[in-house]
């Protein structure tokens, strides 16, 4: 049969039954576009996620107090497993390979300002944190190294902590009170925005880190020390000297666990990346099964048209036609099916991924590859479920098909 | 003269089970080119079986079928097909037109599915064969939009459309009232006077009558072969 009848045959009893049609597309569409989608979800939340690690601040490396959990069990058992004011102090004269350091000190606390209160998370650090963590202020100054040095009862408040206790106002010069003790606003920080766990960044207020220490948490311990290394290729390097410089301040022996951690901003997004990876693939692979019960779809109806046009077989066979000429239209209306489905599921798709980008403000990126995989593949459902009640219509035998009931 | 169909012992033996139904139990038959021949019998005789048989729609058990000189009894499923396409036209009782398909369409079926192209242009041929059936006025109508005789006429024009040697007509008025069965058999008279080749089945004297040579059927064989007058349908 000639190719060109072949394909208006096949069109023309699709287009008679449009419902069933539609309906069997319908399993391909929603399979597409649900890999396509999911796939987008995915790889968006990956950029997502590393545009906020590289906001952390370039090059940061960040120390933990305790020791590294390696093989599931605390190594550091019998050394002092903290990290202290001093030990900062050590890495900023010490240490050739960082640029900036701060000291993180972090307290909750309750904070009267203005005709209200807030509940925040206070954090004591170094005016170098701002280098450090890329972080700055838009209105009025941050704290000086001198502030640091006199315990000054001086913040720097988050944009949220501000709007909440100044509304309408810039809080510059306004007197707050943390845990009672009154303190002068003397900046404002940068909105930040939500960090890669929900939570948000902009609620904190910034003291400085002897402040914090000595007048909230009355304690020796500090929670963190952030650096910043001179450049990415000696971040690794300076995560080395950062090492040896803590466990000389530590007094470990060689063999010894370190009781703390390092870790650099390369290594974060190295996890973040393999997590997000991880993500986008379970969620292609949940929407690929949806593809494939789309394809089994395509299957049943075919199976079922079979069967409810044998008479039609029996006519076409009974005219002349060849077994293979009906497998050939039966297959061409499954592929036709399957690609028109997917087709449209690429469609959807991209409707989808605009609405979550533009009015749900979730990033959605669509690959090319995804669609272009996903495409073939209802190509390939449409063969592999259309050949089995294909083969079934061209086996038939004419007088049979005929005398079917 | 010419034979058309020469067939010689002719069986065919369903299996059912443990059952053998012997449909056909040696048939001997031949048709010459321009004959206009009835075939009656009794219900279950095997005459749609012989027809089914000399259509090519169905393999004898046994025997030797020689259609336009060419052995066919043992035919390869694609040569099988071509033979139906090229050779044979088939009417049946029940017309077995496709449904929701314009009568053109269902005429130009079989020319869809024509490999040699003998048939230049495929429209035009169904057109005409539409004409000469009497339907030039209906060839966008689909069957559900035809009378009982017209869907049969659009049957007829199918099996003209590839100009086969020969054309079958099991039972083509069983399902037709009696003025319009007698419209449909003049129009096999009419073809067959243009010089068609025809073997219709049915269980009325009268439409027998009107043939050139009648054949009656019982359990299987062939019991009588009359060569009639050939009467002229009023
Ligand atoms: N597919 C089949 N399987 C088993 N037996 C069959 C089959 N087709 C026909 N037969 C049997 O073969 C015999 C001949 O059947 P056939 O259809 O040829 O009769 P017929 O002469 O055409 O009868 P009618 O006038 O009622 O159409 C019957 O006994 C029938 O039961
Ligand atoms: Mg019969």
């Amino acid at each position: 049969m000639r190719l060109r009848n072949l394909l208006k045959v096949a069109l023309k009893s699709l287009t008679k039954n449009r419902m069933r049609s539609l309906l069997t597309s319908l399993g391909v569409i929603i399979g597409v576009a649900a890999v396509i989608v999911m796939v987008a979800i995915g790889q968006g939340a990956q950029v997502d996620i590393e545009a906020q690690i590289t906001s952390l601040g370039a090059n940061m490396v960040m120390i933990f107090p305790g020791a590294s959990w390696s093989r599931g069990v605390s190594h550091g058992a019998g050394s002092q497993n903290r990290l202290t004011l001093d030990d900062a102090e050590a890495i900023r004269e010490r240490a050739t390979l960082v640029t900036a350091v701060s000291a993180e000190v972090r307290v909750n606390a309750q904070i009267i300002g203005g005709d209200s209160n807030w509940n925040t998370s206070v954090q004591g650090v170094d005016p170098e944190y701002q280098e450090v963590r890329d972080w700055h202020t838009v209105s009025g100054e941050f704290f000086t190294k001198r502030d640091v040095r006199a315990k000054a009862k001086v913040a720097v408040l988050g944009k949220t902590v501000a709007d909440n206790l100044f509304p309408g106002s810039d809080p510059v010069g306004e007197k707050i009170r943390i845990r009672n003790t009154p303190f002068k606003v003397v900046g404002v920080l940068e909105a930040k925005g939500q960090s890669g766990y929900g939570s948000d960044r902009d609620d904190v207020v910034m003291v400085p880190a002897t402040t914090a220490l000595y007048r909230l948490a009355g304690g020796r311990y500090i929670s963190r020390i952030f650096a910043s290394a001179l450049s990415t290729e000696v971040s690794e390097a300076a995560e080395n000297e950062l090492v040896a410089i803590l466990r000389e301040e530590h007094h470990l022996e060689p063999g010894e666990e370190d009781d703390f951690r390092v870790r650099s901003q390369a290594e974060f997004l190295e996890t973040a990346t393999e997590t997000s990876r991880v993500m986008t693939l379970l969620l292609g692979a949940v929407a690929a099964v949806s593809l494939v019960v789309g394809g089994i779809g395509i299957m049943n109806i075919m199976l079922v048209s079979v069967t409810e046009r044998t008479r039609e077989i029996g006519i076409r066979l009974a005219v002349g036609a060849r077994g293979s000429d009906l497998l050939i239209q039966f297959l061409t209306e499954a592929v036709v099916l399957a690609i028109v489905g997917g087709i449209v599921g690429i469609l959807l798709a991209v409707g989808v991924s605009v609405f979550l980008d533009r009015v749900v403000g979730m990033t959605a990126i669509i690959s090319p590859a995804i669609v272009a995989l996903a495409f073939c593949f209802s190509g390939a459902v449409g063969v592999f479920f259309g050949y089995y009640p294909a083969r079934k219509a061209a086996r038939l035998n004419p007088i049979d098909a005929l005398r079917y009931e | 003269m010419s034979a058309v169909i020469e067939a010689s012992g002719i069986t065919k033996t369903y299996q059912m089970g443990e059952v053998e139904v012997h449909a056909l139990r040696g048939v001997d038959l031949t048709v010459e080119d321009g004959e206009f021949i009835s075939i009656m019998g009794a219900s279950g005789s095997g005459k749609s079986t012989l027809m089914n048989v000399l259509g090519c729609l169905d393999h004898p058990t046994s025997g030797e079928y020689l259609l336009n000189g060419r052995d066919v009894s043992e035919l390869a499923p694609n040569e099988f097909a071509e033979v139906r396409n090229t050779r044979i036209g088939f009417v049946f009782q029940v017309f077995n037109l496709l449904p929701r398909t314009t009568a053109l369409d269902n005429v130009e079926l079989p020319l869809l599915y024509d490999r040699t192209r003998r048939i230049k242009d495929p429209r035009a041929e169904a057109v005409a064969a539409l004409e000469r059936v009497g339907l030039g006025d209906r060839i966008t109508h689909e069957p559900n939009q035809l009378s009982g005789g017209e869907r049969q006429r659009v049957a007829i024009a199918r099996a003209l459309v590839n100009r086969p040697s020969i054309i079958l007509a099991d039972e083509p008025t069983g399902n037709l009232d009696s003025t319009t069965s007698l419209e449909i058999m003049k129009l096999f008279s009419e073809l067959n006077s243009q010089g068609i080749t025809i073997i219709v089945v049915t269980h009325e004297h009268d439409i027998a009558e009107a043939t050139g040579r009648t054949i009656e059927m019982k359990d299987g064989t062939i019991i009588r072969d009359a060569v009639g007058a050939g009467r002229q349908m009023e």
